[in-house]
């Protein structure tokens, strides 16, 4: 019988560091999305442990709504000095120009221009064959169907009924010129996983996560943040209170919701974790309404 | 939880599920069971499949479609059937689960191998009513064939049945029968109700006559320890790390993931195929150096002669080789569209070595049902058959049953790049 063992944790870590590894050894030119939240910082993480002593040997790719949390592009810009990253930021400025918000146009529209179009015509303009993103099964229930390489056409489209079979650890890398593959190395952690290890290798997190008192509209069982720059995007009516609080996920400050929190360390997080009773999506206004997420990918959303 | 328990939950130890069975023996009703009795879905996904629009709350599996929460897919919704793998996650105080819920039609037979293919445990579930199905052999067949090291058979519907002793053992027998046929040892059957959570999660009243555990005391107790770690070193080179930079001009360290065995500072390694050998200086890893690593642990390592090692090549502990010859018999299990074709070239990815292989033979086609060899020409998707490929260039594998890394490989279709089959080196 076995005398070594990984730790459940370092079972995953050492999955996903061999994932990232292959995909740099099999594309032309791969990019790694980085969203800035909590599981961007553990992929990044992984990538790093994954080619040490060199530095990363691909670009992080932000793509920007410009609706994000000033804190988070805060967190961004000194993250990505620090560790040394080659950082790309692209923005849908014709979208963003003709003034594209989630109120007016919708939160459908709005992620269909900012977030998925942003996305392909950042993958494209790059030419980029191979994307890193930290996604996770456990997320949402079509992102539970989805390969660890997600292959895409050259609209950048998934076809979930066409999946390549996955087997073992041997990856299929080959595509025909014009279709890419979105790969998600963190695919098998649980938002538990990603807390865990976060409190165990102290990776560095956008400080919104951790609660405070901050200013919220509360809107029926959601708690909005409330920003004087986004003042527009509020319903009439609404008005701040300072809310004992914190994010579980993060994205555009008027679409992500906040939880009533007394966590204010990674101690605190992680126990709050496991004893949560709702998942970590409930707070994202795009996942509500029927088939949204896989719709969106089939789009080429992320 | 409490701060008390982080060691604990540091400790908890992986294990990797997949869950087969035929259309409508109550593989989502299961399924869900788990999930809502290890609190592995959240209520707000719970109440997004509930039954009765406007209740409150969600306790049971009654009170919900569970169906609804397991098919991620527009089309399966529309269809009520499940196509394709979608993977569960749960935990208890003990254990995390990665469960692969495969689908149970005969065409996505394809994606219950992807399932199958990393998997510690089985579940294989048969409804009462039915007994032993077609599918349930093609799929206990695939299984043994994976070599997944514990398979349990679920008997379900019990509550269908009268919860009748007599069935559940008729099926155990005939189940028993075909597994020894294919020297499956180690067979688990437990007669359930997913719907009642009778042996699945609580004994019950009901089935007393059964003395063994609840099907989920088995997936807590099977044991996860492999022997991965004692078999000979192999390291399949995934990259060459040449930095570069000011501080590290020179350095070359090989990147890799343990296929099986361990490695020590100081070892003696040869380098398959070239034969060239060395020993180990450092093993690296972000953390700082290790002494020793094993399986399946991701490192890099330098080593104390400047040899050529490149991506493809695999270390080994020298005087422990692989074979590596321009030929390899296989058990097949063909997944493409496309029937497989004799004489016709595929692309064989083989850790981390892509090698061109042409269809040499096919030894024979297994018959599923009575598991005997059939001449064939061919092998149509969802078959299964030994093929003899011949290589253009030397692979270095062990046998599947030695090793399930370095036994292993995916053929290629090299016109439409599909993976068209699965091979497991006899």
């Amino acid at each position: 019988m076995s005398k070594h063992k990984l730790t459940q944790l370092k079972a995953l870590e050492a999955e996903s560091i061999h994932i990232i590894r292959e995909v740099v050894a099999e594309f032309r030119n791969p990019v790694m999305l980085y969203s800035v939240g909590k599981d961007s910082s553990v992929l990044v993480h992984l990538a790093r442990k994954a080619f040490y002593p060199a530095p990363l040997p691909f670009p992080l790719l932000h793509v920007d709504t410009g609706f994000k949390f000033k804190e988070m592009y805060e967190f961004r810009d000194n993250f990505c000095k620090e560790i040394g990253a080659d950082l790309i930021v692209r923005r849908n400025e014709d979208a963003i120009a003709k003034g594209m918000n989630p109120k007016e146009f919708g939160v459908a529209r709005c992620c269909g221009a900012l977030k998925t179009q942003g996305l392909l015509d950042a993958l494209e303009e790059g030419g980029y064959d191979a994307a890193f993103g930290g996604a996770r099964r456990d997320e949402e229930k079509s992102r539970a169907k989805e390969r660890v390489f997600s292959m895409r056409d050259e609209f950048g489209q998934w076809d979930p009924k066409n999946q390549r079979p996955e087997l073992w650890n041997i990856y299929n890398g080959r595509i025909h010129d014009g279709e890419s593959v979105r790969v998600f190395p963190i695919s098998n952690w649980t938002e538990m996983d990603i807390w865990s290890y976060i409190r165990e290798e102290n990776i560095p997190i956008v400080p919104l996560y951790f609660a405070k008192e901050r200013p919220m509209i509360e809107r029926g069982d959601m708690l909005i943040p409330y920003y004087e720059e986004n003042k527009d995007q509020y319903l009439e009516g609404e008005e701040p209170t300072m809310v004992m609080s914190r994010f579980r996920t993060l994205g555009c400050s008027p679409c992500t919701g906040a939880v009533r929190s007394d966590a204010t360390n990674m101690d605190e997080i992680v126990i709050e974790a496991a004893a949560s009773k709702r998942s970590e999506r409930e707070t994202r206004i795009i996942d509500h309404g029927s088939n949204s997420m896989e719709d969106k990918k089939k789009e080429g959303y992320f | 939880m409490t701060k008390a328990n982080f060691d604990l939950v540091k400790e908890i130890e992986l294990l990797r599920l997949v869950t087969v069975g035929s259309v409508d023996d109550g593989k989502s009703t299961l399924i869900g069971r788990l999930l809502i009795d290890t609190k592995g879905a959240f209520e707000d996904q719970l109440m997004a499949v509930r039954k009765k629009k406007g209740a409150t709350t969600v306790s049971s599996a009654a009170d919900i479609d569970l169906a609804m929460l397991t098919d991620g897919l527009a089309a399966e919704r529309e269809q009520g059937i499940t196509i394709d793998v979608a993977y569960r996650y749960f935990a208890t105080p003990k254990r995390k689960f990665i469960m692969a819920d495969c689908p149970g039609h005969e065409q996505y037979t394809r994606n219950m191998v992807t399932g199958s293919s990393t998997a510690n445990a089985a579940i294989i579930l048969i409804d009462a009513r039915n007994g032993v199905m077609p599918q349930t052999k093609r799929h206990t067949h695939i299984l043994g064939l994976l070599g997944i090291p514990h398979l349990i058979v679920a008997v379900n519907k019990m509550d269908l049945v009268d919860y009748d002793q007599a069935t559940f053992e008729k099926i155990r027998e005939e189940m028993d029968e075909y597994c020894a046929k294919q020297g499956i040892k180690d067979l688990i059957c437990t007669p359930i109700s997913a719907l009642t959570g009778d042996m699945v999660t609580i004994r019950g009243e009901n089935m007393d006559w059964y003395e063994g555990d609840t099907l989920l005391e088995t997936l807590e107790s099977l044991s996860v320890l492999d022997d991965l770690d004692e078999k000979p070193f192999r390291m399949p080179v995934q990259l060459v790390n040449r930095p570069q930079t000011a501080d590290l001009p020179d350095y070359r360290g090989f990147m890799g993931t343990i296929a099986s065995g361990t490695i020590k500072v100081g070892d003696a390694i040869t380098v398959v195929p070239s034969g060239l050998s060395s020993t180990v200086k450092e093993i690296v890893t972000f953390d700082g150096n290790l002494e020793e690593a094993f399986a399946p642990q991701s490192i890099t390592l330098t080593l104390n002669d400047n040899i050529d090692i490149s991506r493809g090549d695999m270390l080994v502990h020298t005087g422990e080789p692989t074979t590596g010859e321009k030929s390899l018999t296989a058990n097949v299990c063909w997944i493409g569209d496309e029937p497989l074709e004799r004489r016709k070239k595929y692309m064989i990815k083989h850790t981390t070595r892509q090698v061109k292989a042409l269809v040499d033979d096919v030894v024979f086609k297994r018959e599923i049902h009575t598991l005997e060899k059939e001449d064939a020409d061919t092998l149509e998707m969802n078959e299964i058959g030994q093929i003899r490929f011949k290589l253009q260039q030397p692979l270095n594998c062990d046998s599947y049953a030695e090793n399930r890394m370095t036994g292993s490989f995916i053929i290629i279709d090299s016109f439409t790049n599909n993976t068209v089959g699965a091979g497991m080196v006899v």
